[in-house]
């Protein structure tokens, strides 16, 4: 096939996000499926410098927009540059992670280009030339099988889903001329917690829910942190106010996939279950024996949350020789 | 103003969802059936825009679905919208995202607005992208996964909710949103409500009706080829142990000896 693939990495301040490594890796091995190169797009302020080490994820082709009007991410410029790379090297296969920033920006994309588009495919598979992904609906509760028809086919990849592979190839940074398009929307402010590990992408979460019984998640916090992980919340924790919207794991707020889950006074409704139950390991810790989240559980242990997980995370800082 | 709010029925998040035998589509015999929770927030601020500008203008609820999500406008009706417009037709059944946002904005094209409302996504389809694809047909800036808007001099200052915090991004009217969980609390329907929602405009339109044939929608371009429940997860072991301290050291004990992750 003379097409290409196309990946489009996503940088915060010059650092790549994981996903974008989760992309480039898969969309390696959909270029090697059909026989064709792998091409990287980044669009940026400043980040020329960073975009090399990009070729060791595969990308034969880097190629770079450093422009000051890319310094943050606003959909209409970015959709407009993007399209015009997609004009030029006439891609088959789109990929990129499905953040919030991916999302928003695959489904302007989807509509500019009247593409197919399927976000958070957990996997990919090419059948005789047509590419078949895994993702799920329903909040998690089903997984579909979805054919993408017509060109450019682009797939929005889950967090945390995708084998990250390092190769041997070394890619080859090219600029790109820069057409920025007309624009409507106005920067005005951003307010990033750079040192807070974001939800979807984290190996470990720790959840808190009703059982928590007010806004202090200091042991819970206190139990991430020693993994470096992230803290979720039920959707009651939430609705009590206990912890912020960004935090709530479930069918109508994040869906995550960590190595390991451990959910703490959380009953295990079927809207949460939903969000969490691709986690590769569950841990719960539940007052009520009954409560359904044991079903769904790995491991569990009955009791008093407050007393338990501050023993747990001096036996793990045991175990790591903290 | 004049305010649109694109709204989908779906099943309620607290369903199970069955999968029927052709294997391609969900049971819907048991479905209870409710509006989408990210368009009720999208109807919630509607409401709040047409209150805060004096009461002027109007909100109109679009939907594209089966005669069944007559109820679902009527409720939005019921909280306090203006009129409601269903486009059902046979032809708009399975559709995907981009064809229904080609229908949207085919139906939008002849209505006034200054502002459409959209939930971030359906929790059907979990797809995050009609909202983004109408504002693209209709040509006109979105922003997305919305928390807190205002409204001034023909402008719309958004805080949308990203990895780790919050961007604000200005867009000129008219323009299109899409709603994140804390924008606001939707209000219920009252009483009073519901008897007056029940002598509210609400029509049903075809393809036809709103200009479309089946050209004009395309065909779908992604195509469910099989549906299946995930991995079924099995309950694991409960931990046992005399004290909480016993029950801590055998669960670190498992996870870095079994699961090996600790």
């Amino acid at each position: 096939m003379s097409c290409g693939v196309l990946a489009i990495a996503e940088q915060v301040n010059g650092v790549f996000r994981k996903v974008t490594y989760e992309a480039l890796s898969e969309g390696r091995v959909i270029a090697d499926g059909l026989g064709c190169s792998l091409s990287v797009a980044v669009l940026g302020s400043g980040i020329k410098s960073n975009s090399e080490s990009l070729g060791k994820y595969g990308a034969e082709r880097i190629l770079v927009a450093d422009d000051a009007v890319l310094e943050e991410y606003m959909t209409d410029t970015y959709t407009n540059v993007i399209a015009g790379i997609v004009a030029k090297e006439k891609p088959c296969v789109i990929i990129l992670g499905a953040s919030s920033r991916g999302r928003d920006l695959a489904a302007r994309l989807s509509a500019r280009l009247d593409a197919p588009l399927a976000m958070d495919c957990i996997a990919v598979r090419l059948d005789a030339g047509n590419v078949v992904v895994t993702r799920p609906m329903y909040g998690g509760k089903i997984l579909a099988e979805i054919m993408l028809e017509g060109e450019p086919r682009i797939i929005a990849i889950r967090p945390n889903s995708m084998k990250i592979a390092e190769s041997q190839k070394t890619g080859a940074v090219e600029d790109i001329a820069l057409d920025k398009g007309s624009t409507d929307l106005k920067f005005i402010e951003k307010k990033l917690d750079t040192g807070k590990v974001e939800l979807t992408e984290a190996d470990v979460v720790v959840s808190g829910g009703r059982g928590m019984g007010g806004p202090d998640y200091s042991v819970i916090e206190k139990l991430a942190g020693i993994f470096g992980g992230a803290v979720g919340a039920s959707r009651s924790a939430v609705d009590e106010g206990w912890r912020p919207h960004a935090d709530q794991v479930g069918q109508t707020g994040k869906v995550v996939s960590p190595n390991l889950y451990i959910a703490c006074g959380i009953s295990g409704a079927i809207q949460h279950l939903a969000g969490m139950s691709s986690s590769k390991v569950i841990v719960a810790i539940n007052k009520d024996p009954e409560a359904p989240i044991f079903a769904k559980a790995d491991y569990g242990i009955v009791g008093d949350l407050f007393e338990i997980v501050p023993l747990i995370t001096e036996e793990i800082k045991k175990v790591k020789g903290l | 103003m004049e305010v649109i709010v694109l709204l989908k029925q779906v099943p309620s998040t607290e369903s199970f969802v069955g999968i029927s035998e052709n294997g391609l589509s969900i049971k819907t015999d048991d479905v209870k059936w409710v509006i989408n929770p990210y368009d009720e927030f999208a109807v919630e601020e509607a409401l709040r825009v047409k209150e805060a500008h004096g009461g002027s203008g109007s909100v109109t609820i679009l939907s594209v679905g089966s005669e069944k999500a007559v109820e679902a406008i009527r409720t939005a009706l019921a909280m306090g919208a203006d009129k409601g417009i269903l486009i059902s037709d046979s032809a708009a059944h399975n559709c995907d995202g981009l064809q229904t946002a080609k229908i949207l904005a085919a139906a939008i094209k002849s209505l006034p607005f200054d502002l459409i409302i959209a939930g971030q996504r359906a929790v059907d389809g979990d797809n995050y992208m009609v909202g983004s694809a109408v504002a693209e047909f209709l040509n006109i800036p979105a922003v997305t996964m919305v928390m807190k808007e205002t409204i001034a001099d023909r402008k719309i200052t958004c805080s949308r909710t990203v990895e780790g915090g919050m961007v604000v991004v200005e867009a000129p009217l008219p323009a299109l949103i899409t709603t994140q969980r804390g924008l606001n609390e939707p209000r219920y329907a009252s009483l009073p409500g519901i008897m007056k929602a029940k002598k509210k405009p609400l029509e049903i339109k075809s393809l036809k009706d709103i200009g479309l044939d089946a050209a004009g929608t395309g065909a779908p371009k992604t195509k469910i080829i099989s549906l299946k429940y995930p991995p079924e997860r099995k309950g694991g072991r409960m931990i046992a142990g005399e004290t909480a301290a016993d029950k801590a050291k055998a669960l670190v004990k498992a996870l870095h000896e079994e699961a090996k992750i600790v």
